[in-house]
């Protein structure tokens, strides 16, 4: 069957394959992992069509330049509004390209975006950790992060019409704005600092990986709540350390602990949220959990209609 | 003990706290809870996590919510029958001696009492596994005596490698990775909590019991991380 191998000549911190994740692994520590954007990898994956939980080259804010040192290859980048090199041409992410023996593929940052992915039309080769590739950063369990002089090796390289993928305009951004569902540790926080989280805007600060990123604002300094015995935490929990910043937690979060968490982000808010860039503004409002119920099966119908499923 | 507290999570969990101070009767509860859905998990249920007080239980919104899931969350509790002493016990070996336990000098002079006290203290300790967090294969370890039981350092100290032996107040964990730390360095084990076989990838289960078990510093040699440092370095 056709091989192609890719080298990386260059990536950016950060960079590192995914695949859907591991769930079922937070009794041992394990978060979920996979893609900070699921929407786009899934989008990627359908325009190849590829199963939906294959792994995934994840690309950063850093950017990666790949060369393709071996066959030919089809493959489709998704996700943010990168700036997408192949073979010489100039495109945007949202593409199915085919590379040939020799061609560059540099993927950077663009005008929008912190996170984009590519998906190749064949079977990556990477190690597995307990069943997935989802690379775990914080201690590089799983295919591993993506750095200069790396191989990918794809067995059964399909080639595919180069084609544009249509990016669905709710998977752009998060709701403005976020929506998220207070608690499960409100009642450290009073009144006053609920209303401020849900009234006042912050930014994303530069402390952005894949565990997390810390907000910058006014403060949330809860009311005495620093030794809270170590709990389980869910991607999208917003916690409040003891000096009143608040970091929202993403893909390889720690799977507990010990600062109040003042709320959680909802579901379909997550993917769209990853794409925001250090500095940008956010606002927040208040669902209940009906609501916030309600939007995460609106947004999969939605999803599930894109990849012809519904 | 409180009749427990079921709060709705964002849309898909349902966190059930048995109490808000840690405590070995809070945490009995934490456990047949997680039996009791580990056997007869409710529907829709994705995921179980234990920690000391409270328990997080993920669903799939696309087929349950709240409602229901705390619904027979309800009927598991109402029939919850908590037992002691279930678990495995499990021996692990720990090496003391020289930079392995780099800060026994430092715990035996907070504690008034010779670096051999705090490591017979260790050794005689009977410990359970009340939950993994933080990262993968961070099992932590209740149970340290009430002697050589020290609140955190003050600052962590970077590049403390996987398979230190550390403790801070009344906990103990045998690290995974190399990784800052602000508890006490005590010893080194050789045995990997990330076992590496795919059919039980974790030695521990939460609820089972250990003992720590004293070896040399040959027990070290050649352990199949291969990756330990000498005494003294890193």
């Amino acid at each position: 069957m056709p091989r192609a191998v890719l080298r990386v000549l260059e990536a950016g911190p950060h960079c590192s394959l995914q695949d859907a994740g591991r769930a079922g692994m937070m009794r041992f520590g394990v978060p979920v992992s996979g893609p900070m954007d699921r929407v786009a990898m899934a989008l990627a994956h359908h325009a190849l069509g590829n199963p939906p939980g294959a792994a995934v080259a994840e690309v950063s804010l850093g950017g990666i330049v790949l060369q393709l040192e071996e066959g030919r290859l089809s493959v489709a980048v998704a996700g943010g509004g990168f700036m997408v090199e192949a073979g010489g041409r100039r495109l945007g992410s949202w593409s199915v390209v085919t590379l040939q023996e020799g061609d560059r593929l540099a993927v950077r940052r663009g005008p929008w975006g912190a996170w984009c992915c590519i998906a190749f039309a064949g079977v990556l080769q990477a190690e597995a950790w307990l069943g997935h590739v989802a690379t775990h950063a914080l201690s590089g369990l799983g295919g591993g992060a993506l750095t200069a002089g790396r191989r990918l090796v794809i067995e059964d390289a399909r080639l595919l019409p180069e084609a544009a993928i249509p990016c669905p305009v709710w998977a752009r951004a998060p709701g403005d704005p976020v929506a998220l569902v207070l608690g499960p540790q409100e009642r450290f926080f009073g009144a006053d600092r609920i209303e401020v989280l849900l009234g006042a805007p912050f930014r994303l600060s530069d402390a952005y990986d894949r565990m997390g990123v810390r907000l910058r604002g006014p403060s949330l300094a809860p009311d005495g709540a620093l030794a809270i015995p170590s709990e389980p935490v869910l991607r999208g929990a917003v916690q409040v350390a003891g000096d009143g910043v608040a970091t929202v937690l993403m893909a390889d979060h720690q799977t507990t602990g010990g600062y109040p968490k003042i709320a959680t982000l909802v579901g379909s808010e997550l993917d769209g949220f990853a794409q925001l860039r250090p500095h940008a503004v956010v606002r927040f409002r208040a669902v209940t959990p009906e609501q916030a119920v309600a939007m995460v099966r609106l947004r999969a119908a939605a999803l599930a209609r894109r990849l012809g499923r519904a | 003990m409180t009749p427990p507290r079921l709060t709705p999570v964002a849309e898909r969990a349902v966190l059930v706290e048995f109490g808000t101070v840690v405590d070995a009767a809070v945490h009995a509860a934490v456990l047949a809870l997680d039996r009791a859905l580990g056997a007869d998990p409710v529907p829709g249920q994705v995921e179980v996590v234990p920690a000391m007080v409270n328990l997080l239980v993920v669903f799939d919104p696309l087929v349950t919510d709240h409602a229901a899931v705390r619904a027979a969350l309800a009927s598991r509790l109402a029939d919850l029958v908590p037992e002691a002493g279930q678990g495995a016990v499990h021996e692990v070996p720990v090496c003391y001696d020289g930079a392995f336990g780099r800060d026994l000098a430092a715990v035996a002079a907070q504690a008034g009492c010779s670096v051999e006290a705090v490591i017979a203290a260790h050794l005689a300790g009977e410990y359970h596994v009340a939950m993994y967090g933080f990262a993968p294969g961070y099992a932590y370890l209740t149970g340290v005596p009430e002697p050589i039981r020290l609140p955190r350092k003050p600052a962590p100290v970077r590049g403390v490698p996987a398979g230190s032996v550390i403790i801070a107040a009344g906990q103990c964990l045998v690290t995974t990775l190399t990784m800052p730390t602000g508890w006490w360095v005590i010893g080194r084990s050789p045995t990997p909590i990330l076992t590496g076989d795919p059919a039980r990838p974790f030695l521990f289960a939460v609820g089972d019991r250990v003992r720590f078990r004293r070896v040399g510093v040959d027990a070290l040699a050649g352990t199949q991380s291969g990756a330990l440092p000498a005494p003294g370095g890193a």
